[in-house]
């Protein structure tokens, strides 16, 4: 198939399309309502379910229903929208009820602005639902990825039975790029030991999230949470740019690690040995990986469109290994070549001068 | 000879058990919306939508696929297993507190946009499961525990009327209240409930039956006073009636 010229947002939901996405339920808000535009022109005459449901709260919940039938179902909101949907969300990961939900983030927090953002990192992966879970989370940086990655979330969910967030952000979601793509690569698995479709020839089933006897909620806490363990075995997910060498590691999800490619490969050319590490699963986030960098590194500089949330990981995935330094901006701020070829420039000597000292003192 | 005096509805598990207090109104409704399914032969092709109040538990009762749904979400719920599944029954099963007032903005939606699903709203005028709250149909003058000298419309104004107003929505087919207080009562709630059920059946629209009923427990009266409760004081602000059939405007 050859390669189109398509923008960031559309690029999803052609994707959501392709994968066999059989229904949309959303709400507009903008940097996203292309999704839900195009879903609204292309499904009805494929003969596929689109709504646009009263609020967030209810697209989600549209969601759950269509994902207990086992059929392939997506919302896609922003920021405060998504906010929205955290109850629905931990309801889904306990009672195993697989969805896509596409996250374009904007400026935050409260109404914030419509500008490009990676606030919702915490909201994404640290969530405001309630109780021990964790949603699927994973992280385009081009819009072939983001077609990629929303063939990919279509799979994981029905595979793992739990929800599967791509989280873009608005620079990407407005973005034209050429992309190609393709055909759905996966083969998906057999939903009908578990969908609900009506008690014939078999047993009533229910898919609920309210477990009251003593210790049942334990115990289906923790298997769910070996089911995370298997997650996180097959699907962690990073990209490698230039690390092999690199004395000065940055860490960068999303639309801000393009920018920080173009960064480390003007450092490269001044000799800098400096490399990118960027996790494509934020959870399952890449820490063992990341760990085996940062014990080669001297430094890594985590770069962020936010006051330094997926730093927390990228801390505990270091755990002292070498420094961690931050350098981000919230709510709309941009980072340039510039500024990060900068920050580079700035830390890469100081790495020099203290690797001389040492040397001195030895 | 012998007679039958009960047969166990096939829609009803047969180790289930109500966990409902004495006189609540819930076990009857439960039961009423078994014998339909069984009539209708849909006991296989039925998926069922709990919601959160004290029916949550609906998997424990009927012998049909069910699907959770949080507080007041369940019509989304409905309509999201509808949709997908076009060919089978699907029912939301919810309370006063769930469908009217938590939730109510979905229950209009959900009327609004036709959904070929039923609700069946228990209106027992309080939060029942979490221990007698006033709700957005409690009376005026109702005592409940956040209201001890009973709601004042100064302070929290009026009950909602659901069932006129789901009655307002054009993709609404079928609208009513009932009550469960006598065996005629009874019949006529089954019927309603049947009306219900048939719209959605037929491709009509969205069904929706109120059922005024009993929660001894939290109206701190015994079974019987509630019974004449709900016929005495209740249905004097809720009143029992269609207030839509499409399928009779058909008739005239
Ligand atoms: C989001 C949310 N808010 C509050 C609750 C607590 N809660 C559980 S049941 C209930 C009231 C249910 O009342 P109703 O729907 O009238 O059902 P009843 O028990 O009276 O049959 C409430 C408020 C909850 N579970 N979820
Ligand atoms: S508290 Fe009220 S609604 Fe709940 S089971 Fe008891 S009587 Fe029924
Ligand atoms: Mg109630």
């Amino acid at each position: 198939m050859a390669k189109v010229l398509v923008k960031g947002n559309e690029a999803i939901a052609q994707a959501a399309i392709n994968a066999g996405c059989q229904c949309y339920f959303g709400y507009p808000i903008t940097p996203q309502s292309e999704i839900g535009e195009y879903m609204g022109e292309h499904l009805p005459e494929m003969g596929r379910v689109f709504i646009t449901a009263e609020s967030e709260l209810a697209s989600i919940n549209m969601v759950i229903g269509a994902g207990t039938t086992g059929t392939k179902a997506m919302t896609s909101s922003s920021s405060c929208g998504i906010a929205l949907m955290q109850e629905a969300l931990s309801a889904m990961c306990c009672a195993e009820v697989p969805g896509v939900i596409v996250s374009v983030m904007r400026g935050g927090p409260g109404l914030g602005n419509i500008a490009p953002a990676q606030g919702d990192y915490f909201q994404a992966l640290k969530g405001g639902g309630n109780g021990d879970y964790k949603i699927i989370v994973l992280s385009p940086s081009t819009v072939q990825e983001a077609i990629d990655l929303t063939y990919r979330a279509f799979h994981i969910a029905l595979k793992y039975r739990n929800p599967v967030m791509l989280l873009a952000d608005g620079v990407l979601g407005q973005m034209m790029e050429p992309a190609e793509f393709g055909e759905y690569p996966y083969k998906d698995p057999d939903v009908t030991q578990w969908a609900l479709d009506g008690a014939n020839n078999r047993p009533a089933r229910n898919i609920v999230s309210l477990h009251m006897p003593e210790g049942e909620m334990e115990m289906l806490t923790n298997r769910i949470f070996k089911k995370y363990e298997e997650v996180a075995k097959n699907e962690t997910t990073y990209e490698d740019y230039l690390l092999s060498d690199a004395k000065l590691v940055l860490t960068a999800f999303g639309s801000v690690a393009r920018v920080a490619k173009a960064a480390v490969k003007r450092a490269r050319d001044k000799g800098m040995k400096v490399g990118l590490f960027r996790p494509v699963t934020l959870f399952p986030f890449p820490d063992k990986d990341l760990h085996d960098t940062a014990k080669k590194a001297n430094m890594i500089l985590d770069l962020e469109l936010n006051k330094g949330q997926m730093l927390l990981d990228v801390r505990s995935a270091v755990f002292g290994a070498c420094p961690v330094e931050f350098y981000g901006r919230p709510a709309g701020g941009l980072l340039t070549p510039d500024m990060i070829y900068n920050k580079i420039a700035e830390l890469y000597a100081k790495l020099e001068n203290t690797t001389k000292t040492e040397a001195g003192v030895r | 000879m012998e007679t039958l005096v009960y047969k166990r509805p096939e829609s009803l598990l047969k180790d289930g058990h109500f966990t409902f207090c004495p006189g609540c109104g819930h076990g009857v409704v439960l039961r009423i919306i078994a014998e339909l399914l069984d009539e209708f032969n849909l006991q296989k092709d039925t998926i069922a939508i709990s919601s959160v109040g004290c029916s949550i538990f609906l998997e424990k009762f009927f012998n049909l696929d069910v699907a959770g749904a949080s507080h007041g979400r369940s019509p989304c719920v409905a309509t999201g297993v509808k949709r997908c599944k076009p060919d089978k029954f699907v029912f939301t099963y919810q309370g006063d507190g769930d469908a009217a007032t938590i939730g109510f903005n979905e229950t209009i939606h959900t009327a609004c946009r036709g959904e070929h699903i039923t609700t069946i709203m228990i209106n027992n005028t309080n939060f029942g499961m979490t221990g007698g709250q006033a709700s957005a149909t409690t009376l005026v003058g109702q005592v409940t525990t956040t209201t001890p000298a009973g709601r004042k419309a100064e302070l929290t104004g009026y009950p909602l009327h659901a069932a006129e107003i789901i009655s307002k929505c054009d993709g609404t087919a079928y609208a009513a209240r009932v009550a469960i207080t006598s065996t005629k009562n009874i019949i006529q709630a089954k019927k309603a409930i049947k009306k219900a059920f048939e719209a959605q059946i037929n491709g009509l629209g969205y069904g929706f039956v109120e059922v005024l009923a009993a929660c001894p427990t939290n109206w701190h009266m015994t079974p019987v006073e509630s019974v004449e409760h709900i016929d005495k004081v209740i249905e004097t602000v809720h009143p029992l009636g269609v207030f839509k059939d499409i399928t009779a405007q058909e008739n005239k």
